[in-house]
């Protein structure tokens, strides 16, 4: 055991911004990175007077989540308030669900290193209003940035299942596959789109009791989670050993140091003050709104990467690289349908794609390649029409918006396969050269290397070198 | 029976508002609340055992809206109503809440 006696119990909760076009209880854009408070409105800073109405697709998104997670949809939910005062919130609450949840017993079934899977079960997922961004200025002012606040969160609860700082990074790293295959959010970590709060707690084996829970708060990379992780199981093993009495308390992960820092000390639960909020309307969820959001929901990573493998016979790495990101695997599902052989299609975007978008920065859906053009070109390859030579000049096109079969047939790049073409620049070249077919008929081979330069020379690199080869051979046996 | 309300209880409910009161205020505002409290216990007189509790007042249930974007454009008026603004960003002390965020 990597801890000496001691097991160690953790507990997630993640927070998932998801990617609606309005806020949750506002119709305020959601959308990162615009000027400081441009997506804010009296709604989302509760003025007097103001009604807010909760967004049906930030509803139907966590509804989504919860079916990808296999919880529970619960048929009737009511909003809370959350009462806090923080300058992140000018509500001085927040909009959630504490009392009923969107969603109870769920569970997410995590593939260990070791090769085993772990059923990790979802207590609960509710759906939130995100605070707004407070940037700490060194004149002793904060400065707020409240175009956040009031996004829709889905906040995914674990039970505490995991037993180690690697249980909880595949926890994490898997959830995120999952969320991302939903459709609900991009999960960006360097864009503060997924955060955990850690809670972690070590205690003897056969112990009933858990051991005093430390937490830490909106750790926003899954190294920083396992880093903090591996800290903690250590710090706490030998304050325990030395007889110490572990104290509830929130702290900081920090980076520099790999290690973690004390906020303060837990003397009172929080003291939030929850009560029904009255200014929304309850909602009920009824089997057939469930199963109407269900025939929404994209398949996910494993379900295609299964179906990659054993109909497309694609190589379980490949399916892997294939299932990265929604984008990616709904691009080659899209440019299979049009017709391009799966093996090849998977290849570029595997290699070359990815290379492209790795030079340039772009994601998939920035470019200019259409899984129809993507299609068109590994059809032209199929079929002998272009050489895989010639495709990275159509490939160069494509990522341009060409159309592959129009832009090889604009630029020559067409592979000339019709021997009634190749046969007379094959005799020609045989004319013009005795001594090649002396030798051939002497045993050397290198005398057909010779032939096939000058012919590709003659068709200016465009013959079909299958075609020209068979027909040189054909020619040559003659004389 | 009746329930009442402490003064340290009334210290923590004001330390939550972030309101400070001085020993005499304090003392005020226990016997204010206690008197309000006792009023309310006149409630309790009534069975309600069998009486749902009463989580909205409306009797509206999905009363949602499209997730439709639309910008207001507030963010000067707003602003203008902000303590203080430094380049479109709302400037307040500093409060370090024990986490970073």
């Amino acid at each position: 055991m990597a801890n000496g006696n001691f097991e160690t119990t953790i507990g997630l909760e993640v927070h998932v911004e998801m990617q609606t076009n309005s806020k949750l209880l506002s119709p305020s854009p959601v959308h990162y990175g615009d000027s400081p408070n441009a997506n804010t409105n009296v709604i989302d800073w509760a003025y007097p007077g103001v009604l807010p109405v909760a967004n049906k697709g930030a509803l139907e998104y966590g509804m989504r989540v919860a079916l990808a997670l296999n919880a529970k949809i619960s048929p009737f939910i009511r909003w809370d308030r959350k009462n806090y005062f923080y300058p992140d919130n000018p509500k001085s609450y927040q909009t959630t669900q504490s009392q009923t949840p969107l969603g109870t017993n769920g569970y997410l079934d995590v593939k260990l290193e070791n090769g085993e899977t772990k059923r990790v079960r979802i207590h609960e997922l509710h759906v939130e209003e995100d605070a707004g961004k407070n940037t700490h200025g060194n004149d002793g002012n904060s400065y707020v940035d409240l175009n956040r606040q009031g996004t829709p969160l889905v906040e995914i609860v674990s039970e505490p299942d995991l037993h180690s700082p690697d249980e909880a990074y595949a926890y994490l790293e898997q959830l995120r596959q999952v969320i991302l295959f939903t459709g609900v959010s991009e999960a960006k970590m360097q864009e503060g789109q997924m955060r955990a709060d850690v809670n972690i707690s070590i205690r003897p084996y056969g112990a009933k009791e858990y051991g005093t829970r430390v937490e830490m708060k909106n750790v926003n990379s899954f190294n920083y989670v396992r880093n903090a992780l591996i800290y903690e199981e250590k710090r706490q093993a030998a304050a325990l050993r030395a007889g110490e009495k572990l104290v509830q308390e929130t702290r900081r992960y920090d980076e520099p140091t790999k290690s973690t820092i004390s906020m303060r000390v837990k003397e009172v639960a929080d003291d939030y003050r929850y009560f029904p909020e009255p200014d929304l309307s309850p909602i009920e969820i009824s089997q057939d709104w469930i199963d109407e959001v269900a025939a929404n929901l994209p398949k996910s990573a494993a379900q295609r990467r299964q179906y990659y493998v054993d109909d497309l016979e694609i190589e379980p790495y490949d399916a892997e690289v294939l299932t990265q990101t929604l984008a990616m695997a709904d691009f080659y599902d899209q440019t299979v349908q049009a017709g391009a052989d799966p093996k090849r299609a998977a290849n570029y975007l595997i290699g070359d794609v990815n290379a492209y978008l790795n030079k340039t920065q772009l994601e998939l859906q920035e470019t200019k390649l259409t899984p129809a053009n993507l299609a068109g070109m590994v059809k032209l390859i199929e079929d002998g029409t272009i050489s895989t030579k010639q495709a990275k000049k159509v490939f160069e096109a494509i990522m341009d918006g060409e159309e592959p079969e129009a832009f090889a047939k604009k630029n020559g790049l067409v592979q000339i396969s019709d021997t009634a073409i190749l046969l007379p620049w094959v005799t020609e070249v045989l004319d013009a050269n005795p001594q090649s077919i002396e030798d051939f008929k002497g045993g050397k081979d290198r005398a057909v290397g010779f032939l096939i330069g000058q012919l590709m020379k003659k068709s200016k690199g465009q013959a079909n070198p299958g075609v020209l080869n068979q027909l040189l051979m054909q020619e040559l046996k003659q004389r | 029976m009746a329930e009442t309300i402490s003064r340290d209880d009334v210290a923590h409910v004001a330390s939550l508002a972030k309101l400070a009161f001085d020993e005499a205020k304090l003392d005020q505002f226990t016997d204010q609340l206690t008197d309000i409290l006792t009023l309310f216990e006149t409630l309790s007189e009534v069975d309600t055992s069998a009486v749902e509790p009463t989580y909205s007042v409306t009797p509206n249930v999905n009363h949602l809206r499209e997730d439709v974007a639309d910008n207001w454009h507030q963010k000067q008026e707003l602003l203008a109503n902000s303590p203080e603004e430094a380049a479109d960003l709302i400037k307040v002390p500093a409060i370090i809440k024990g986490e970073d965020d």
